[in-house]
């Protein structure tokens, strides 16, 4: 939709304020009840991590993009340059969430199939495998960050990666973001306190595999 | 001889409401223990002020593990139950606080930004830089202005603020500038000042244990 906008009204400053407030973004709704995670992750926390600090992250992002509109048009790559850590922080917040309330369902669903479980086992050996990297992977994050399966397309492999904060993975490594685990403490804390580990080991009772094959089918022929 | 959870000066409600009685017990049993633990797996080494100063020499367990334990040692220290400290610092410290930020509130302005805008999970803090100049700064993680060739701004720390998510997630949620703003009730400045004379103005870190 955006793309459809003719360049030439970005640079005309009469539609400069509708450009921008077209281009705002918003937080998507979960595909499911605040509850419909559990017993693994509580409604408490889902409706937190979804209102306040997704939300945050949107709020945050339209701030960041209208100041670098605004930037642009005033001519300062000074003050676009600037701009960069709210962009990576918030508009990072905003893909990882959004890609994280697809990948989990109530109740999960049954283990990977079809293309996606041949390219486990090719890569990992075995689905058990798979998940014990991840596993220890996002548990031994330090901080905050997020672990992730990802899909390496020039080298046309899964691999296990852990992005710091909220970096988002495709635009720092250059995997295709397949399935992510949120380790920061707000993602777990009002339930599991410091127990990360047990929280990251019941997440895969409510991974959505359907969706992983999806956005791994889009991946591999996008 | 190895690295020691140290006991609380207080019991673990005191410094309610400000921060409750269950993030103080989870976060000196569970969250300082590990660290304690897991550096004492990490190093055999015991002088952690020159660890730190040396940082880059170890490996990321004994930076994320001695950090912890050094900035969490002292954050119990930099804290006291309401009444039973100073409500702001006094003598040299005040002094210097005044002539570099021109008010203590200037201070805690500046140093509740640097919390604020700390992204993910690290520290605040206010320290004294080797020219004998304050700063305030922040840190990613369990790093602190002490680890030379890391900290954007070396130091020696004489007051420092946890903003890792657990240290306030329990009773102020999202809400972390609430969190610091209600935290600057607890401070205990008559420790701080004691950091600030008897160490950080002699170019001495702060020693733990």
């Amino acid at each position: 939709m955006l793309s459809s906008i003719p360049k030439m009204l970005a640079r005309n400053t009469k539609n400069f304020g509708k450009l921008v407030a077209c281009s705002k973004h918003t937080l998507p709704d979960l595909p499911y009840d605040y509850n419909a995670l559990e017993p693994v992750i509580s409604a408490e926390i889902m409706q937190l991590h979804h209102q306040k600090h997704h939300a945050t992250y949107v709020n945050n992002l339209n701030v960041a993009e209208e100041k670098l509109l605004e930037a642009k048009h005033r001519g300062s790559v000074s003050d676009e340059i600037a701009l960069t850590s709210a962009l990576k922080f918030n508009g990072g917040g905003h893909i990882n969430h959004t890609i994280f309330w697809s990948i989990l369902c109530k109740n999960g669903t049954s283990e990977p199939q079809g293309d996606l479980a041949e390219a486990i086992k090719r890569d990992f050996g075995s689905y058990q495998r798979m998940v014990d990297l991840l596993v220890a992977t996002s548990t031994g994050i330090q901080g905050s960050g997020w672990g992730w399966l990802g899909y390496n397309k020039q080298l046309n492999r899964l691999e296990i990666a852990a992005c710091p904060n909220q970096d988002p993975l495709l635009a720092t490594t250059g995997l295709h973001p397949l399935f992510g685990i949120d380790v920061w403490e707000h993602a777990y804390y009002l339930q599991y306190k410091n127990l990360r580990p047990d929280y990251v080991k019941n997440i895969f009772k409510i991974a959505n595999w359907r969706k992983v094959e999806e956005l791994f089918g889009n991946a591999k022929n996008n | 001889m190895s690295y020691q959870l140290p006991s609380l000066p207080y019991d673990y409600q005191v410094l309610e409401p400000f921060v409750d009685k269950e993030t103080m017990n989870i976060h000196h049993t569970k969250h300082h223990q590990a660290y304690v633990t897991n550096l004492n797996n990490a190093t055999k080494d015991t002088d952690l002020v020159a660890i730190m100063q040396n940082i880059k020499n170890y490996p990321v367990a004994v930076r994320n593990n001695g950090g912890g334990h050094y900035n969490h040692s002292l954050f119990w220290k930099w804290m006291a139950p309401v009444g039973s400290s100073n409500v702001a610092p006094f003598g040299a410290l005040k002094d210097k606080v005044e002539s570099t930020f021109g008010s203590v509130d200037e201070m805690k302005k500046k140093f509740t930004d640097a919390a604020l805008t700390r992204f993910g999970s690290g520290w605040a803090w206010l320290g004294v830089k080797n020219d004998g100049t304050l700063a305030i700064t922040s840190t990613a993680n369990q790093d602190n202005p002490l680890m030379t060739g890391v900290a954007e701004v070396e130091m020696i720390p004489i007051l420092g603020l946890d903003v890792w998510e657990h240290a306030y997630y329990l009773k102020y949620q999202n809400r972390r500038a609430e969190y610091i703003q209600q935290w600057w009730n607890v401070v205990n400045w008559d420790e701080v000042v004691r950091y600030y004379d008897e160490f950080a103005t002699k170019n001495q870190p702060v020693p733990i244990q």
